[in-house]
């Protein structure tokens, strides 16, 4: 009995993707090993099940077809240590039994995430194996969505394994102490997958695999595994109320554009809805962290049906225990616009002054970009056009260059020269 | 035959071009249309633009073979801007492709008519004569 491939089978598989392996690591304890079986797996499913159907048990057939190709690496070792030994003997070689029907272990998904998530990885090489071993997307998928050569993408992945194995980590859940030590690795990770994604969903690159999406379906999963995190809760909801807004922040020619002349009809309304449920549910918890008060920022904005019914004293309010609860200078140029649009524009370039020896955003395109911004507000134009300029000349984002370029070239136009 | 197609920035040390709004805008949806162009005739493969060239550094190896760093020199007369690699069927076809990139519209909407400079990419060992 198999059932039709149809527009959801790929789905099904990248599902089952972190299951098999999970599965496939525990019986073999070789989790590089594994993870390079589980793909080989995967590649072969793809194929025979878009031409021949899902067959019953389709997690089964995949642990069987990676153990499968585990064990014959395995005998091909063997046979080749007893080549080289000279030592000709017939022996059975005893492989790990695979029970097809076995229980699944919840827990294996989360053990992937956080061996993915490895403090001993590079955020790159991290985001990699993420994408590979919890989200079960081919290393050929991966390499296009970064625009890297699948061999550049293969090496990437494979070196991170040798950092994991290197460790000596073994393949069980962190205890809880390490638990809360390493989850806001784990949720950085996610993050910096659906930045990744969110950044470069404009342009040329349509055919490229949608990662911000890939982000919010493995942030559903860790909330799914992780139900009681209010963290891992807030990520996904700052993920859905910012992906709610993408199809408005372009316009026809890829211009960008930003969220006060946006057209909020484009917003996602189920986005939102779903973000500001999540939401909720985790503040009435208590705690408050770094993703939920994003998140609710985010909120105050979608829920604003024109630009000017933004409640930015609200904003200003969240920015200002954002600055408690996590401070960085990236937070305090937002405080400072929020702090700009309820005090006016000056008291924005006060705070502004206060980064200027902050060496971490003193070079920083957004500095100048928002400094431009508010010097606009003031009526200072020629300065304002300077710091566009600036800020033109520092971003490493071509729609956004072309955007600063274009503010600078506008108010020239309203300067009398 | 894969050509490199190279742009180069007119004047070195020069930012952000001082252009009115909509000639920017002009230039902007050129380029854009440009790219799509190339991807519908499948001629694309790839193509970066590069930051400014206030930007750049120099480096070389010192005597303990770490980075030595140096700013940009004003003296140098072209920094290149970006480059479309493209695959097409004749060299022709590269230069007219060339030729579009170099009349792109500038100030007034009137064309750069830039230099540009195209190269063949060296490719792999030819197949076995038999």
């Amino acid at each position: 009995m198999t059932k039709p491939w149809d527009a959801t089978s790929e789905h099904l598989l990248r599902e089952l993707a972190p299951q098999v392996l999970g599965a496939v690591s525990r019986r073999f304890r070789d989790f590089s090993s594994a993870e390079d079986a589980v793909q080989e797996a995967m590649i072969a499913a793809f194929t025979q099940w878009s031409e021949e159907g899902i067959p019953d048990n389709p997690r089964g057939w995949l642990i069987q077809v990676a153990s499968r190709r585990l064990t014959d690496q395995v005998r091909g070792e063997i046979a080749r240590r007893e080549r080289e030994t000279a030592v000709a003997r017939e022996t059975d070689i005893i492989v790990p039994t695979v029970e097809i029907e076995s229980d699944m272990d919840p827990d294996d998904t989360l053990i992937l995430l956080f061996m993915c998530c490895h403090p001993a990885l590079t955020s790159s090489s991290a985001i990699a194996l993420t994408l590979r071993a919890v989200g079960g997307l081919t290393t050929a998928e991966i390499a296009n969505a970064f625009l890297v050569p699948e061999p550049t993408m293969a090496q990437r992945i494979s070196r991170a394994k040798q950092n994991i194995k290197a460790s000596g980590m073994p393949f069980r859940l962190p205890s809880p102490q390490e638990h809360s030590e390493r989850l806001p690795a784990v949720l950085h990770v996610l993050y910096l997958i659906f930045n990744e994604g969110y950044a470069s969903s404009i342009g040329a690159h349509l055919q490229r695999l949608d990662l911000a999406r890939e982000a919010i379906r493995l942030t559903r999963g860790a909330k799914g595994l992780l139900p009681e995190d209010a963290e891992v809760t807030g990520l996904l909801a700052l993920m859905l109320l910012t992906d709610a807004r993408r199809a408005a922040r372009t316009g026809p020619d890829e211009e960008l554009i930003p969220l006060d002349k946006q057209d909020r009809t484009l917003w996602d309304q189920a986005e939102i809805s779903e973000g500001i449920e999540l939401l909720t549910a985790t503040l009435s918890k208590g705690s408050v962290g770094l993703y939920q008060l994003q998140a609710a920022i985010a909120a105050v904005h979608d829920e604003a049906a024109r630009a000017e019914d933004t409640d930015w004293p609200q904003i200003l309010a969240l920015y200002e225990l954002l600055k408690r609860v996590a401070p960085s200078p990236m937070v305090t140029l937002n405080h400072a616009i929020a702090a700009a649009m309820v005090h006016g524009p000056s008291n924005g370039l006060e705070l502004l002054r206060t980064l200027d020896n902050a060496s971490r955003l003193a070079d920083h395109y957004r500095l100048d970009a928002v400094r431009a911004h508010l010097l606009e507000m003031v009526g200072d134009y020629e300065s304002a056009i300077k710091h566009y300029q600036i800020a033109a000349g520092r971003t490493m984002s071509i729609p956004e260059q072309n955007y600063l370029m274009i503010q600078a070239a506008r108010l020239a136009e309203r300067t009398p020269s | 035959m894969k050509y490199i197609i190279m742009m180069n920035t007119m004047r070195a040390g020069h930012g952000v071009p001082e252009w009115a709004q909509k000639d920017l805008q002009a230039h902007i949806a050129f380029m854009i249309s440009l790219n799509k162009e190339l991807q519908q005739s499948g001629e694309f493969v790839s193509a970066e633009g590069l930051s400014f060239p206030d930007q750049a550094k120099l480096v070389r190896a010192g005597k303990d073979g770490l980075p030595v760093t140096d700013g940009i020199f004003p003296e140098s007369k072209e920094f290149l801007a970006g480059y479309w690699i493209v695959d097409v069927d004749s060299p022709e076809r590269a230069y007219a492709i060339a030729a579009k990139v170099s009349a792109a519209p500038g100030p007034g909407g009137k064309p750069l008519n830039m230099p540009i400079e195209v190269r063949p990419i060296m490719s792999g060992p030819p197949p076995e004569m038999l």
